[in-house]
């Protein structure tokens, strides 16, 4: 078990930073995520740990000891690809002890080692096949297991399951908690899928154009995002946003005009600062709206654009005098396009943003 | 462990990219090999060509050569073979006026010794002879004497450079007309492909020494066949010496090239024909275009970027011919390429600094080729 | 067999005109095949079949000079020339494929360059070289000399080959510890086969058809290569040449030629649009 410190890292590849001044610390044994937009330096991130890219400025430090220098096979880590990387001309058995039979490593015990990763990941049958013998799923699990036999402190996963289908990849979702929870090893994982994010993770790190927007537990995120970027990034469907003003700001809360409303929303947040008459954004979740009778007059009110029905879930479109939103109302509701429909926005679930995208501190919400 | 903050940690402590750097370094190991065998088989040899034709070197005499300037491009004087490296003098006729001179190849100085009892000795002054006693210039004096020399005073030369051209221009045109309609053949999806695709390759794998010899039986000018069919068929009335005559020796040249060479452009032309999307054609012939115009309109241009590279190989590779027509034609005048008039110099005269010029003329040429070529491109480009 | 949305005439022309092309393109093969079949009085009257069947010229071909032996010279010098290409030029593609450097753009296109020399331009430097270092009149001279033009011609094909394999493979095989040299040896080797094949076909035929240096660094019979042993065929009298021995010869030398090229055929004109179009 080991922990990662990433302390002030930059990358540069040629004049392009994609990588800003990170700050970072992964705990022992520990789940971490990457997730982030493509582009936002994630799987660069990743390739830093790994040593495939080399630190322009700052330094990493893998069980507390500096790896600038040190060469990749030589930092502990074992890394599985995205498009799975196998080598194609040798067998699975083959592929998982290369890297042992180069760092010398006696032949009873690279078969030991094979053959565990094999019963870990149930495919013994599986090791005479070459890759092009096998299922997308079964060429991850060499993949993995190829890492597994090399007995690394630290797992690296990049886009592991992004090539595989959909009910394939709830399965390896599985697997991969499964397997981090045998093995107890510092895991990185990167991913563009949040629902992978969110249920594998322990801790979350954000990303947005090189650098950390927030680093946290799942549910953290989801409750307290630091800022407009987070907010909008977690959860799906995304959070609504309301363009607003700050109309009261008191220690116990604080209210925000909207476009066409009577009177102000309050929102159990504390002001940070803020005074009355800032320009700021209102942000609520659809699944925190409330939809029905009992809502106060006060609300929003709107004539429903368009109705998305998923089965599980009906997302309704509503067109407010404050702006556009979406509204997750239940499977059941009967709402149909071109209702009109008065909105509650409770207090405990809006957010605040500052014109400058940070969020105003949220009182009370809870973790789960 | 806790981020940020403890000064005790090294900022920026190692030198950055240092994989990258070790990576480079063995880039250049795994590049030595190849680098120094390719330094000795073309640097090397191209640079001491080049130094070669500054020099008088021969074949028997290529240690002790010694510089000459450009005189083997071009120079102007007494000429080279009335030397006597005995008396260090050039021993010259002037056949207009019947008259002997001596040149003195250390001072310049120039002494008609038609009378031996009587040298009239002449000195030069600023380029000039003048009487060494009265001081009276001797205008023209020397012009009967001396001559233009070097590469580039052959009138062979300049007809090897024309043939090239000529060569070069007729070859590959031709080669473009007809490996755009085979590979449009090749590319209509038609049953025979494979056999056509067959045929095609069967000129490009003979080598070149074997299809001049072929031709060279069927060129033929008593038994061959190719005017047995053109008499046959009446279109002459008695055999043709294909190869020697001088009127038809370069036609045969280059229809021999055609034949060989074509298969190469038309494979090219192939590949990027298939990569052509399907749709600009189905959409062509949704809306009734007329085949010919979908060609000119659509197809050219779409593979006229492929064609272009197609060309320039082509061209290169046909500026620099030698055994095709150093077989099938051997020496004669009118077929001799840039190529064969290099070697000749150079191992059938022995005459090293002067094939290294005409070598390094070629190279020149070439060079201006593709100049002329990528600018062309340019203007084109900038004209799209 | 018609052509969709051709009409009848229009599709008969078309395979007319594909006939016309395989004719034109075949039959000087056939040509030499017919002559090298004739006897020397069948050879004197033009005659569109070799009703005799004689295999005389053939016999001829391997007495009064060295054919076999030339055979062999040509057959060395090639697979020579081809091996030592492709050991060089596999280290350095990997290197332009897989490195970034600075000057690599000016490297590739230094050696795509001298892939376009003309090889008189060389012609007195390289006889230096070969007289210098004891290679005149040598196959090995050859070798040497080959180098010129297939070096750069491998060099490039497979620079393009291994710029397209998965850099993930290459990232896997850094994890699990390989050096540059492991990573080429053990995991891109293996998958080149297919690239090492066509490639090394092409530059053994480029080897195998070479005139102007073997013409000019060898000397005697028994050094030359097929190509200048063709070439300087003579017959009994000096100003006749004995044509179906040369048919003959020339049959020898292009018929294992033609069934390479007839078996690689698909590979052949990847390997050709690989090393023409990319340039």
């Amino acid at each position: 078990m080991a922990g990662i410190v990433f302390d002030r890292v930059s990358k540069r590849f040629g004049t392009a930073e994609v990588i800003r001044n990170v700050d970072l610390d992964i705990a022992p044994g520990s789940f971490t995520v990457f997730v982030g937009p493509s582009g936002c330096g994630k799987s660069t991130l990743l390739r830093l740990i790994a040593g495939l890219e080399d630190i322009t400025a700052g330094t990493l430090l893998i069980e507390g000891c500096p790896v600038n220098d040190v060469a990749p096979a030589k930092r502990g880590v074992a890394m599985v690809f995205q498009s799975y990387a196998l080598y194609p001309h040798m067998s699975v058995y083959q592929n998982m002890a290369f890297g042992l039979s180069l760092a010398k490593t006696d032949r009873r015990e690279t078969d030991r080692r094979v053959r565990e990763a094999a019963r870990i990941l149930q495919m013994d049958h599986l090791l005479e096949r070459k890759p092009k013998d096998l299922s997308g799923g079964q060429r991850q699990r060499v993949a993995i297991g190829r890492a597994i036999t090399r007995e690394p402190k630290v797992f690296l996963f990049d886009e592991p399951l992004s090539n595989l289908d959909a009910a394939l990849r709830v399965q390896m979702r599985l697997e991969i908690a499964k397997l981090h929870r045998a093995l107890g090893a510092t895991m990185v994982y990167v991913t563009h899928d949040q629902v992978e994010a969110m249920t594998l993770a322990e801790q979350i790190v954000v990303l947005n154009a090189g650098a950390v927007e927030q680093v946290g537990a799942p549910l953290e995120l989801y409750h307290r995002p630091q800022n407009r970027f987070v907010a909008g990034f977690i959860g799906s469907p995304q959070m609504n946003f309301l363009p607003g003003t700050l109309a009261a700001a008191g220690a116990d809360g604080v209210a925000v005009a909207l476009a066409g409303l009577a009177s102000p929303v309050p929102a159990a947040v504390a002001p940070d600062g803020q005074a009355a008459g800032a320009a700021v954004s209102l942000g609520i979740r659809p699944e925190h709206i409330v939809v029905g009778d009992g809502v106060a007059a006060a609300g929003p009110h709107g004539r429903i654009a368009l109705v998305e029905r998923l089965g599980s879930d009906t997302l309704l479109h509503v067109a407010t005098q404050a702006g556009h939103l979406v509204v997750a109302a239940g499977a059941a509701t009967k709402a149909r396009v071109g209702d009109t429909i008065r909105l509650g926005l409770p207090a405990d679930a809006c957010h605040v943003f500052a014109a400058d995208g940070r969020a105003l501190a949220r009182r009370g919400a809870t973790e789960a | 462990m806790v981020a940020g903050g403890s000064s005790a940690r090294v900022r920026a402590a190692a030198p950055p990219s240092s994989h990258h750097r070790r990576r480079v370094r063995r880039a250049w190991l795994f590049l030595a090999p190849m680098l120094v065998v390719l330094s000795l088989v073309a640097g090397w040899p191209l640079a001491r060509t080049v130094a070669l034709s500054l020099t008088d070197a021969t074949l028997n005499t290529l240690d002790e050569a010694n510089f000459v300037g450009v005189a083997n491009y071009l120079a102007y004087g007494p000429p080279l073979d009335a030397f006597d490296p005995d008396a260090g003098a050039y021993y010259l006729y002037d056949a207009e006026h019947d008259r002997h001179f001596v040149l003195d190849a250390q001072t310049g100085r120039l002494t008609d010794e038609t009378d031996r009892d009587h040298p009239i000795v002449y000195d030069r002054v600023d380029g000039d002879y003048v009487h060494a006693e009265t001081g009276e210039p001797a205008p023209g004096i020397a012009d009967p004497l001396f001559q233009w020399s070097g590469v580039l005073a052959d009138r062979l030369w300049w007809r090897a450079v024309a043939n090239t051209l000529v060569f070069a221009i007729a070859s590959v045109s031709l080669e473009v007309i007809l490996g755009v309609a085979i590979a449009l053949a090749l590319n209509a999806g038609l049953q025979a492909r494979g056999l056509l695709r067959a045929a095609v390759l069967i000129p490009w794998a003979i080598p070149t020494v074997v299809s001049a010899k072929m031709w060279g039986w069927m060129y033929h000018d008593s038994f061959g066949v190719m005017n047995d069919i053109l008499l046959g068929l009446g279109v002459i009335s008695e055999g043709l010496a294909w190869t020697a005559d001088p009127h038809l020796a370069m036609a045969a040249v280059v229809f021999v090239d055609v034949w060989k060479t074509t298969p190469f452009l038309a494979l090219l032309v192939l590949a990027a024909l298939q990569m052509l999307p399907g749709e600009c054609y189905e959409a062509a012939r949704v809306d009734g275009v007329h085949p010919v115009t979908v060609f000119w309109r659509v197809t050219l241009p779409l593979i006229k970027p492929a064609l272009v590279v197609a060309i320039i190989f082509r061209t290169l590779d046909a500026l620099r011919i030698f055994d095709l027509i150093y077989v099938l034609t051997a020496n004669t005048e009118a077929t001799m390429t840039m190529s064969v008039y290099a070697r000749q110099e150079l191992i059938d005269f022995q005459n090293v600094g002067a094939g290294s010029a005409a070598s390094t003329l070629l190279v020149f040429v070439i060079a201006l080729v593709t100049v002329f070529y990528l600018m062309a491109g340019r203007v084109r480009l900038g004209a799209d | 067999m018609a052509i969709p949305g051709r009409s009848r005439p229009a599709t008969a022309a078309f395979y007319a005109a594909v006939a016309v092309i395989v004719v034109y393109t075949v039959f000087p093969f056939y040509w030499a095949v017919n002559s090298s079949l004739q006897t020397p009085q069948e050879l004197f009257d033009v005659t569109w079949f070799p009703f005799s069947f004689s295999f005389g010229n053939y016999a001829h071909v391997f007495d009064g000079q060295p054919f076999g032996r030339n055979i062999l010279n040509s057959v060395f010098v090639a697979v020579l020339t081809v091996g030592i290409s492709l050991a060089l030029s596999l280290t350095a593609a990997h290197a332009l494929a897989r490195v970034r450097f600075r000057g690599r753009g000016l490297l590739l296109l230094a050696i795509l360059s001298v892939s376009m020399f003309p090889q008189v331009a060389v012609l007195g430097g390289m006889y230096e070289l070969i007289r210098s270092l004891g290679l005149y009149n040598s196959l090995y001279g050859l070798v040497l000399s080959y180098m010129i033009f297939t070096l750069p011609f491998t060099v490039w094909v497979l620079t393009t080959f291994l710029r397209e394999l998965p850099r993930e493979l290459e990232d896997a095989a850094i994890m699990d510890g390989a050096g540059p040299w492991t990573t080429l040896t053990r995991v891109f080797l293996p998958l080149m086969g297919p690239a090492l094949v066509t490639t090394g076909l092409l530059a053994f035929i480029a080897a195998w058809n070479e005139f102007l240096f073997a013409l000019t660094f060898t000397l005697s019979d028994s050094q030359r290569t097929v190509p200048v042993a063709i070439a300087n065929f003579s017959g009994a009298s000096q100003f006749e040449l004995p044509w179906g021995n040369i048919m003959a010869a020339s049959v020898i030398v292009t018929v294992p030629l033609i069934v390479l090229v007839l078996v690689f055929q698909r590979r052949i004109v990847s390997g050709l649009t690989a090393g023409a179009v990319k340039g």
